[in-house]
């Protein structure tokens, strides 16, 4: 093969109709036979030689293409004047043409009007180089190299390579400043990396706060995590779809802390995996139960959380090719139009749609206050109405006014009269106006406080222990356990962070206190319901029930610690313990139901009436 | 430059005749030698004759080498450099005369009637006249008229006779041949184009172009049919006879023979010279002959070949009983015939060392004593634990005493007897902040993990992404703190990779308004408002092709396509000096170990050695037939490697500019270095994908690693010696168990007599790992000083 070869390259010549042409060209006609042969020879051993010169300038800049610059320096170093003007980074289309008994191949330099280059705007401005470190190898305790590959085989080429091949697939991702790549098949995990997974996803959703904190620490900060985020997403993306349909709301909390982590880590690039977690974070918002009691149970913090974790990837993901704000936007307001829509799910439209920013506060949510209102109005002042739903119009209702008043003190002029916001803003207009008095007072000064993310997920944090809730079976009443919340974790709180632990599911005692100070001065109060039978879920809002086991006080609190909010609740319930017996026959027809639908539609199937939840992949 | 190379090569008397302006074309390099060449094939010629006849010809060649070939036998520094010139003016004015100074006259009349007896059939008149004049039996010899070209006439016998004489006196080989280059120098001069032609006119008519291939396939039967010990050996002539004998036919306008004969028989050929044999086809042309760079290797270096003393006498007998004078000619005139007693070698011992453009090195060129010891550490004993203890208490942390660092103690301790003298060369005094530096670099190297078979270092990669515009080259400073890359777009950028950033000097209106008294003065000095992670620096023209810091971290070096090396402040960053001399692409520089020197190499084949405060290159290294592609300083700073797309690499003295070895070997363009970190070994590794170990004190190979399918482009031994690692094109990292490398050696004094090696195809044991990338050339390569290994590489979408 090799002669074969080299007998070529020995007998290979330009064609003498070339140089015909080529005189031609130049405007020397009728050119001699010989000339032309003599010529030919002569040309084709010079474009050899500066070939092979070119071929050395391709060797040091350390490449495998030989490119225009490489024949120009080639031809600099013969003191021949480069060829200026050839540069191109793509093929260069040769067109072929043939007449008169002629044919040839040539190169089409189209005109080009130099108005148009001058009045077409300017192109984007190309990525400046930048250097990333990845670590190929984690030398652990153990000897044993981490990732010996045996040639051939493909997966470490993720030195550098998973980082890259995250990013969106159109090549839009350029904002991180990253190259496409095509997608790549399995990644196998050495022992060491399954251990590690192993170990986080334990520690994530197991008992031990501290080690979570720990778990979710390393996850945030870790370089070498690229090659475990599609097992990370699919896990999380897999635990909330069962984790939602046993109302399990501590797991879910712990969940939507493992995506923030990923989310806060720089060197993962999520784009690839948004299709698992956007469906999980948005089941986490707009859910129509996150958990057993959902009277008691704060899952509006979860909610709200998850809602800024949507706002995030959607300010962080969203492109004009994926479209993961617009498509988001829609599924939201398409339910919080509803009528049908329950409180709890509303609620999460709501907050989702708020935390997305003021634009979209202003344009989709002040329209459907006066709606909203009347709603509210309907539930708070109308007869006899189920006390979850007023729960939730209550949350519903602080939620609108502490989004819209100051985005309203924004848009509206100075002089705030309540009869004009009643007029224009219907029943939630006096709230709202005196919301947007305080927001216009305190502009300055809370400027400066509000921020956004005032929880670090490693403080450890006083829990309830998880160990109570083994001890379901028993009947009898327990000493509540008086849990201490630090202030920052506040659950009222205008912009709560990481929501707190919630109680664990079966643990029929439930305080929530908001300072540390107030513990010894809470009143427990307990109360057993022997009117357990009436239905208590609060996916029924109709239910029209007036004996709820369910105590609410609402006390002055400690004003002193408590300054900022006069209007402290405390929340103390006791659930009889058949009460949860009386709810399974109502519950247990969603559950049934769900399991058998979990296996393709996942999250969506216990919302009805939360629609395209599940669409909201972005991919 | 022009001088400089004759001067390298013995001959100052045709320096005063050749091309001495620096500008001149890379052509006009080569002028010396070509006249040189020619000199030297008439006199072999002669001295070879007179062999035939008498078995004295192996001496006679052997006796030659020191004068021609390997350069820089003389004296080869700066000042020999000034002042050769107007010792070449003197010896051009002296030197016709000085060889023959007996009867020239007589003898030259002489030899013109003989020419012309011969040249009109008349044998038996010419024979009678030789043996009245009493001339020696040469001059009859129908090659040897034939051999000194019809062109220059006259003046070529004047040659032969030089050649004559020079035979007879072999003791003054130096300067009869340098005399007898005279002789075709001046002839050539009359003549527009003496350069090519002069050394052209070898390939004068020397036979019928269509016996050629019967030529040439007779020996190759003759070959093919000896004992297999000797073939194996005897095989390595079909590649430069054939290389000859083509470009005889070629010379000679025998176009389509030439043609026919390179189809025939160019598959023949070993695999490794493909590139050259492409080279070589397209030249069909006597005209294409001149200028071409690779053909002029050929012909002004003999190919060496070295060969058992036995199949040497076979071939001898052989070609005699044929009477093959055109191959015999070929070998005379051509090759250098290296012949050594012993068995002969195997055919993968001959394959092992030879590739690369001009044959194997030769035995002598590398029996000169290499002090490959490292130097004493200076002045780290006491005064440094005093200072590390002062720096821990600046820091805040007092320690108690450490005991002493074992491993610096005792290399202190006693001197290496294969160290050079501490005062071999000048080297910067240490500044206080290079003693800082090295305090640093033992604490961290206490710190430092012991790496091995069963301990792989990590590996860090930096990928540079976006590097749309090409990135050419990567350095990263010996501290690991700052990484820079050079790229095809002339820009050289600077990272800074801890979180320390860049920051430059204030400006000079500033810098009046601090404090000058102040403890903290260094930190004052700074500019914060320029403080970024990159920096980068504006001012070649051409691609960045070589880049290196300096050990202090405060300079760093670029080499470009645009034939400068740029040095520049990493205070201010700015350059600071471009040093020109190299007029042609600059492929690599580094710095010495030690800073201040720094070493070039580049497309004009030279490599230089100069000073950050000399604008001129303080040693030239010339020899390599082909671009330099790569330079390395050797850990102690006394000696200079180069690698070369002639596939040798040579290191070379920094002294006084001798090139102390020749490595032959690889088969492609050599394009990574690395010195192993106690200076006793050299890695080398080429586009051919292997990386080859060298023992520098025996001047041997002593070890092939194969596995990479590409160019390799970096090499870096771990800290302590007992990991080499490689990066290639073909994007992956592999790490080599060099301890087991270099202690399985067996280097008896047979094989380091005569240099004939016997590799172990252990590659795969050696083999350690194998880390790929996606798509990311490994560029670079470093370990840190705690041993982790980092590599660098752009992505390649």
């Amino acid at each position: 093969m090799a002669e074969e070869r080299r007998q070529k390259q020995c007998s290979v010549v330009l064609p003498t109709e070339s140089m015909k042409a080529m005189a031609e060209s130049v405007g020397v006609g009728q050119l001699q036979e010989d000339s032309c042969v003599a010529l030919s020879e002569e040309v084709s051993y010079r474009i050899k030689e500066i070939a092979q010169d070119a071929l050395k300038f391709m060797h040091h800049g350390k490449r495998r293409k030989l490119t225009t610059s490489d024949i120009d320096n080639a031809l600099k170093l013969k003191n021949v004047e480069p060829l200026y003007g050839f540069q191109s980074q793509e093929f260069i289309p040769f067109r072929f043409a043939s007449g008169g008994g002629r044919e040839l191949h040539f190169y089409e330099e189209k005109e080009v009007d130099l108005s148009d280059i001058i009045n077409t705007p300017l192109p984007r401005v190309p990525l400046d180089v930048s250097l990333k470190a990845s670590k190929e190898q984690q030398k652990t305790e153990s000897t044993e190299p981490l990732k010996v590959v045996k040639p051939g085989q493909e997966e470490k080429g993720t030195i550098q390579g998973k980082g890259q091949s995250t990013t969106t697939p159109d090549g839009k991702g350029k904002e991180k400043g990253l190259i496409r790549l095509k997608p790549r098949s399995t990644h196998e995990l050495s022992v060491e990396q399954q251990l590690y997974y192993k170990e986080i996803t334990e520690a994530c959703v197991g008992s031990c706060e501290a080690k979570r904190a720990e778990a979710l620490q390393s996850i945030a900060t870790d370089p070498g995590l690229y090659q475990m985020l599609p097992r990370f997403s699919t896990f999380i993306s897999e635990g909330v779809r069962v984790n939602v349909v046993q109302n399990n709301l501590a797991l879910l909390i712990y969940l939507m802390r493992m995506v923030k982590a990923l989310m806060d880590n720089p060197t993962l690039y999520l784009e690839k995996y948004l299709h698992e977690l956007i469906p999980a974070v948005v089941t986490c918002i707009v859910s129509k139960q996150l958990c057993l009691r959902p009277d008691v149970d704060n899952h509006w913090a979860l909610r709200d959380f998850a809602a800024r974790l949507m706002a995030q990837s959607c300010k962080t993901f969203s492109t004009t090719t994926n479209n993961i704000q617009s498509r988001v936007t829609k599924t939201l307001t398409k339910s919080l139009f509803d009528d049908k829509t329950q409180w709890t799910t509303r609620y999460g439209c709501i907050a989702g749609l708020a935390e997305l920013g003021a634009d979209v506060i202003k344009t989709l949510i002040l329209p459907r206050l006066t709606v909203e209102g009347a709603r509210i109005k309907a539930v708070m002042e109308g007869p006899v109405v189920s006390n979850i739903d007023k729960i939730g119009a209550e949350h519903v209702q602080t939620l609108l006014l502490k989004h819209c008043a100051s985005v309203i003190a924004k848009i509206r002029p100075q002089p705030d009269n309540v009869e004009q916001y009643r007029a224009e803003y219907g029943y939630l207009g006096p709230m709202l106006c005196s919301h947007v008095v305080k927001a216009r007072t305190q502009a300055t000064l809370q400027a400066q406080q509000v921020n956004r993310t005032t929880l670090t997920i490693t403080q450890p944090r006083p829990t309830l222990s998880v160990s109570q809730s083994g001890l379901t079976g028993s009947g009898g009443p327990r000493t509540p356990s008086i849990i201490k919340v630090p202030s920052s974790l506040t659950l009222m709180s205008p912009r709560p962070g990481t929501p707190s632990q919630p109680s664990p599911p079966a643990t029929k005692y439930i305080v929530m206190g908001t300072s540390a100070g107030a513990a010894s001065t809470q009143q427990v109060i307990t109360l057993s319901s022997s009117q357990s039978a009436s239905p208590v879920t609060s996916t029924v809002p109709s239910a029209t029930s007036t004996l709820q086991p369910l105590v609410k006080l609402e006390s002055g609190g400690t004003p002193g610690l408590t300054a900022s909010r006069p209007l402290q609740k405390y929340i103390v319930v006791s659930l009889p313990s058949s009460a949860s017996s009386s709810l399974e026959p109502k519950s247990s027809v969603l559950p049934t139901s769900i399991s058998s639908a979990s296996l393709d539609g996942g999250i969506k199937l216990e919302r009805s009436e939360s629609p395209g939840v599940s669409t909201q992949s972005p991919h | 430059m022009n001088f400089k190379k004759a001067g390298l090569d013995s001959c100052p008397l045709t320096l005063g005749s050749t091309d001495q302006s620096e500008g001149s074309i890379l052509r006009s390099r080569w002028f010396p030698f070509f006249n040189f060449a020619h000199a030297q094939f008439i006199f072999k010629m002669a001295a070879v004759q007179g062999g035939m006849v008498d078995a004295k010809d192996e001496l006679d060649i052997k006796s030659e080498p020191p004068s021609d070939g390997f350069g820089n036998s003389n004296a080869n520094d700066g000042r020999l450099l000034s002042s050769s010139p107007g010792a070449g003016t003197g010896g051009t004015a002296t030197g016709n005369n000085k060889p023959a100074p007996g009867p020239p006259e007589e003898q030259q009349t002489l030899l013109a009637v003989l020419q012309f007896l011969k040249k009109s059939k008349l044998a038996e008149s010419a024979e009678i006249l030789r043996r009245e004049a009493g001339l020696p039996e040469d001059a009859l010899d129908p090659k040897g008229t034939d051999a000194s070209g019809s062109g220059p006439g006259l003046a070529a016998g004047s040659g032969q006779v030089d050649g004559v004489d020079a035979s007879s006196l072999l003791s003054r080989v130096t300067v009869s041949s340098s005399a007898a280059a005279q002789a075709p120098k001046k002839a050539a001069a009359g003549e527009d184009q003496p350069d090519v032609s002069v050394v052209l006119s070898a390939y004068s008519q020397q036979g019928d172009p269509s016996l050629y291939d019967a030529y040439y396939s007779g020996l190759k039967r003759f070959i093919e049919s000896v004992l297999d010990c000797h073939r194996a050996e005897l095989s390595q002539l079909f590649y430069p006879l054939f290389v000859h004998m083509y470009l005889e036919l070629v010379y000679n306008n025998n176009e389509s023979v030439a043609k026919a004969f390179f189809e025939k028989f160019s598959g023949d050929q070993e695999c490794y010279y493909e590139q050259d044999l492409r080279i070589l086809s397209s030249l069909t042309k006597k005209e294409h002959m001149k200028g071409n760079e690779t053909l002029l290797d050929f012909r002004t270096s003999k190919f060496v070949l070295r060969i058992s003393r036995d199949s040497y006498q076979l071939l001898k007998r052989h070609l005699q009983e044929r009477q093959n004078n055109q191959i015999w000619n070929i070998i005379q005139e051509h090759l250098y015939i290296d012949i050594f007693d012993g068995m002969p070698r195997s055919k993968s011992q001959i394959d092992a060392m030879s590739g690369s453009l001009a044959g194997e090195a030769r035995r002598e060129a590398n029996k000169a004593k290499v002090f490959y010891g490292l130097l004493k550490e200076p002045e780290i004993e006491l005064p440094l634990d005093d200072e590390d203890e002062e720096a821990e208490n600046e820091e805040g942390k007092p320690k108690k005493k450490k005991p002493k660092k074992d491993s610096m103690g005792s290399k202190s301790k006693k001197q290496d007897p294969n160290a050079p003298l501490q005062t071999r060369i000048p080297l910067p005094e240490l500044k206080d902040s290079d003693k800082l530096d090295k305090i640093m670099y033992m604490k961290e190297s206490t710190k430092r993990i012991r790496l091995g078979s069963d301990n792989l270092p990590s590996i860090c990669f930096y990928t540079f992404l976006n590097a749309y515009q090409g990135l050419t080259a990567v350095d990263v400073t010996d501290d690991s703190s700052l990484i820079a890359g050079g790229f095809a777009d002339s820009t050289v950028r600077v990272w800074s990779v801890t979180p320390k950033k860049l920051r430059k000097v204030k400006s000079a209106a500033d810098l009046n308004l601090i404090d000058k008294e102040s403890d903290d003065v260094l930190e004052r000095i700074m500019d914060e408002k320029t403080a970024s992670e990159l920096k980068i620096l504006y001012g070649h023209s051409g691609p960045v092709y070589g880049i290196s810091f300096s050990p202090d971290r405060n300079y760093l070096l670029s080499s470009s396509e645009d034939g400068t090396i740029r040095l520049w402040s990493l205070q201010t960053f700015t350059c600071l000096v471009g040093y020109k001399g190299h007029n042609y692409p600059v492929w690599d520089t580094q710095f010495s170990p030690y800073g201040y020197y720094f070493v070039s190499g580049g497309h004009d084949r030279v490599a230089r050695l100069w000073a950050t405060d000399h604008y001129q290159p303080l040693r030239i290294f010339a020899g390599h037939l082909a671009d330099i592609t790569c330079t390395r300083f050797h850990p102690n700073s006394n000696y200079v490697a180069t690698g070369s797309s002639d596939r040798t690499i040579r290191l070379w003295d920094v002294l006084n500019g001798n090139c102390v070895r020749i490595f032959t070997g690889h088969k492609g363009p050599i394009h990574a270095l690395a010195f192993s970190p106690n200076g006793k070994f050299l890695a080398s590794g080429a586009t051919d994908g292997r990386v080859l170990l060298w023992d520098i004190g025996h001047g041997l190979m002593v070890g092939e690693l194969k596995g990479h399918t590409d160019t390799i482009y970096s090499l870096r031994f771990s800290r302590d010696g007992e990991i080499l690692a490689s990066g290639s094109m073909d994007n992956t990292v592999r790490l080599w168990d060099a301890m087991k490398a270099f202690d399985d050696l067996e280097t008896d004094d047979f094989t380091a007599a005569t240099g004939h090696i016997h590799l172990q195809d252990n590659s795969q044991e050696l083999l350690l790992g194998t880390y790929m990338t996606k798509s990311t050339p490994v560029l670079h390569l470093h370990f840190t000083r705690r041993n982790l290994l980092l590599a660098a590489g752009a992505y390649n979408p």
